[in-house]
């Protein structure tokens, strides 16, 4: 029911770009789309009529309707303005010049700062080799303090003794001195979180970042937030005057509508985006690159690096010898299913190549999901190794086998897959 | 009632009241036109009811009022009355039937919604109710789970079960299941770490939870929760659908809603999926969980008294 904002614009331009010339008025119904598709991505509502009217200034005039091609015009222009409130070009961290370098994270309850405050520990360390201290002033929330602890230890990085008993503002003296004292290069506070409307615990975390000065606090977010990324995000700023935005479980499948609204009312940029629960799903946040998904114009660098983290090539190299020579085996290509969900799975494939987010969502409605492949390895796996390697092997035992896998293993109707029989 | 009331209202009546100052200042009294009828769906829509539910609410507002002089408390009444109508099929409190030992809840959502604590809570509510709890800590992979867990079962005073950090969660499940029945408990709540749902290898996991506890007892798990955070956006429909196609959701918690964001989503979710809505979150204390109540529900979002 609610298709994601790539499928509305592609629809609105698709139509765009069936007629030949554009007029004001399809700028307009256009323009009405756009707002709705914003809105159902999360997009606040004050910031989804600023940026349509922006949009619609822009785009009605002599710019478009002059142009050759007035809907790719209209793309270009949303693009661009979706990229220029999602704040030009990247915004790195400040640098631990002159250590040490603290950083203060604050947020909502469960918005992902004790998860994220261990990727970045582990970012310092590991690719810039300082010397981090990890401190939780989280003293509310059950063992919040352990998680942190714990996380340190997997990371490899200190973390500041937890002392019961000690608030906040004494964790802050406590991780200041040791940071000074001992000569960290970097000191990350891990807050406990807190709504925007508790006065008292707003007031806490103000005192906290007056206590340790620092020169990173950083807001975390998620990215699944709704209408009240603005209000969140403004009581934040106002308090603490944010330096940056961290916008989390970016893995998931919410357009991130929050981005946009969070950026458009503080100001402020969004500087790194978490995009799972393992200690190195922490990225650049780029704007470029999140415009363009948005747009359904494909993320094509993420794809690419994306392949790049998870494709064995050694291994790939070896199957597409394999694949030359014809001796490609159902265990190579269990292998590639594997490969394939590492990468996201197929939606996860498909989502980030130019010009498939239509076709995805015919996928998705003709019932092809990636399941398929589950199964597929799930069938795979019940056969001998020899079976494996040469299908015509497989026998009665086979089916039989197959048939005890029930609904898990068997495709409707009880047959092997086409996919699977040997050509 | 009072002071359940109290508190949820002392929470949402923050969160509302630019909502209902939007509808205030549209409605102090004038022509219901189309004008007033898209201010008045803007301000549903900012409280995250979504476009289509949003609508929804104004045209059912159009075909009763077009054309009338209207008054500021006259549309929020109309207002309220249709958004309790649209959950009031849905506000069913989750109460444990007693034949089944262990009634099983299985509890799931996304990561850092308020699992963990709704189930410290739900523990402490059943325990007091003289139930025998026992509380499975089934999330095996967010660093400090099970000891979070732990300290939510010994303020509830509940029976707790647990496994390493790193273990099979669907083996705890099993074992959890054979211990509660042994030992005879009522109830037993069963915690699961966050996972998205769009992640398929992280959803047959859960389904693997699933269904080792129907192979002990084929009823089982009786009630799957799905817990969602209030400030989530038009992506709690995403949730709820594939939450539901891995695991047979029952029924609903929203948490958070002592926050400012307004829960809106919750109608248009009632209206696509009526599911139950069990309990609203209102805080982390171990007594802030409400059972969902539709009219309070729909006259505190719009900030006016009970009836
Ligand atoms: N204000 C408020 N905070 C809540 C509520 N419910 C839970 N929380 C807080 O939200 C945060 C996350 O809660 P958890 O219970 O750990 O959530 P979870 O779903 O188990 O999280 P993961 O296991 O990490 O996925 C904690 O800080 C809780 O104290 C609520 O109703 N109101
Ligand atoms: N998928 C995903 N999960 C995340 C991400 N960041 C945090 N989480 C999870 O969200 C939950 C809450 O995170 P936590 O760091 O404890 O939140 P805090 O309460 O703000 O400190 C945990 O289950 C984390 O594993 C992310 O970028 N992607
Ligand atoms: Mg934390
Ligand atoms: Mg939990």
């Amino acid at each position: 029911m609610f298709e994601n904002l790539s499928n509305r614009l592609n629809e609105v331009f698709d139509r765009l770009k069936r007629r030949g010339a554009l007029a004001e008025g399809d700028v307009d119904a256009a323009m009405r789309d756009v707002r709705v598709a914003l809105l159902e991505a999360d997009v606040a509502l004050p910031v989804v009529k600023d940026f349509v009217k922006t949009i619609k200034e822009r785009a009605v005039g002599q710019e478009v309707i002059k142009s050759v091609t007035p809907g790719q015009m209209v793309v270009k222009i949303v693009h661009d303005g979706l990229k220029e409130l999602l704040g030009g070009e990247a915004v790195d961290l400040a640098k631990a010049t002159n250590p040490p370098l603290v950083i203060l994270m604050a947020g909502l309850q469960g918005s992902g700062k004790t998860t994220t405050t261990g990727k970045l520990a582990k970012r310092f360390q590991d690719k810039e080799r300082k010397k981090v201290l990890v401190a939780s002033l989280d003293t509310r929330r059950p063992a919040a303090q352990q998680q942190l602890e714990v996380l340190a230890g997997q990371v490899g990085c200190a973390s500041l003794p937890i002392v019961e008993g000690q608030d906040a503002l004494a964790i802050t003296d406590r991780a200041m001195k040791t940071a000074r004292g001992e000569g960290y290069d970097v000191v990350i506070l891990d807050t406990a979180g807190r709504l925007s409307i508790d006065e008292e615990l707003m007031a806490e975390v103000a005192a906290v970042k007056d206590k340790a000065q620092p020169q990173e606090s950083l807001l975390v977010a998620d990215a699944m937030t709704g209408q009240d990324a603005v209000k969140t995000a403004e009581a934040f700023d106002q308090r603490l005057d944010v330096t940056g935005i961290v916008l989390t479980r970016m893995d998931g499948d919410a357009r991130g509508g929050a981005a946009l609204s969070m950026r458009h009312v503080t100001g402020k940029p969004i500087k790194l985006v978490g995009t799972g629960e393992k200690s190195d799903a922490l990225e650049p946040f780029h704007p470029e690159r999140v415009a363009s998904r948005i747009l359904g114009m494909g993320d094509v660098v993420s794809l690419v690096e994306k392949a790049q983290e998870n494709v064995d090539e050694e291994e790939a190299e070896k199957l597409a010898r394999k694949m030359q020579k014809g001796s490609f085996s159902l265990d190579d290509y269990k292998k590639q299913i594997q490969q394939i969900k590492k990468m996201g799975g197929m939606k996860g494939l498909m989502g980030m190549m130019p010009g498939v987010k239509k076709i995805q969502k015919q996928m998705n409605e003709a019932n092809m999901d990636e399941r398929i492949l589950v199964r597929q390895a799930a069938i795979i796996d019940s056969m001998t190794p020899k079976e494996r390697r040469n299908i015509k092997l497989l026998g009665a035992s086979m089916m039989k086998r197959m048939k005890k896998m029930g609904k898990r293993g068997m495709p409707p109707g009880g047959q092997i897959p086409p996919e699977l029989m040997p050509r | 009632m009072a002071s359940w009331w109290q508190r949820l209202k002392g929470g949402l009546q923050r969160s509302s009241q630019a909502l209902t100052q939007n509808v205030s200042a549209i409605f102090t009294k004038r022509k219901l036109d189309d004008e007033a009828l898209e201010e008045l769906e803007d301000a549903l829509i900012q409280a995250d009811l979504g476009v289509d539910m949003a609508q929804k609410v104004a045209a059912r507002l159009k075909k009763d009022r077009f054309g009338k002089d209207v008054g500021d408390v006259e549309v929020k009444e109309a207002l309220a009355g249709y958004i309790a109508e649209t959950l009031a099929p849905v506000a069913e409190p989750l109460v444990p039937e007693a034949g089944a030992k262990p009634y099983v809840v299985l509890v799931a959502g996304v990561n850092g919604t308020g699992k963990t604590t709704t189930i410290g809570k739900l523990a402490a509510a059943w325990a007091g109710e003289g139930r025998r709890v026992g509380i499975a800590a089934c999330d095996t992979f967010r660093a400090a789970a099970v000891e979070q867990l732990e300290i939510w079962a010994d303020r509830a005073g509940a029976r707790f079960f647990k496994a390493a950090t790193g273990a099979d969660a669907a083996g705890l499940a099993y074992d959890a299941l054979a211990s509660a029945k042994r030992e005879g408990l009522d109830v037993l709540l069963i915690d699961t770490a966050g996972r998205l749902h769009n992640k398929s290898a992280l959803m047959d996991e859960l389904r693997k939870i699933d269904r080792v506890l129907a192979k002990q007892d084929q009823a089982a798990p009786h009630a799957s929760l799905l817990v969602l955070d209030a400030t989530t956006g038009q992506n709690a429909h995403r949730q709820v659908e594939l939450f539901r196609e891995a695991i047979d959701v029952t029924g609903l918690v929203v948490t958070k809603l002592d926050g400012s964001a307004r829960g809106g989503v919750v109608v248009a979710l009632a209206d696509a999926f009526g599911l139950p809505v069990h309990a609203v979150g209102v805080g982390e204390g171990i007594e802030d969980l409400r059972p969902f109540e539709a009219e309070g529900f729909a006259r505190a979002l719009l900030d006016l008294e009970p009836a």
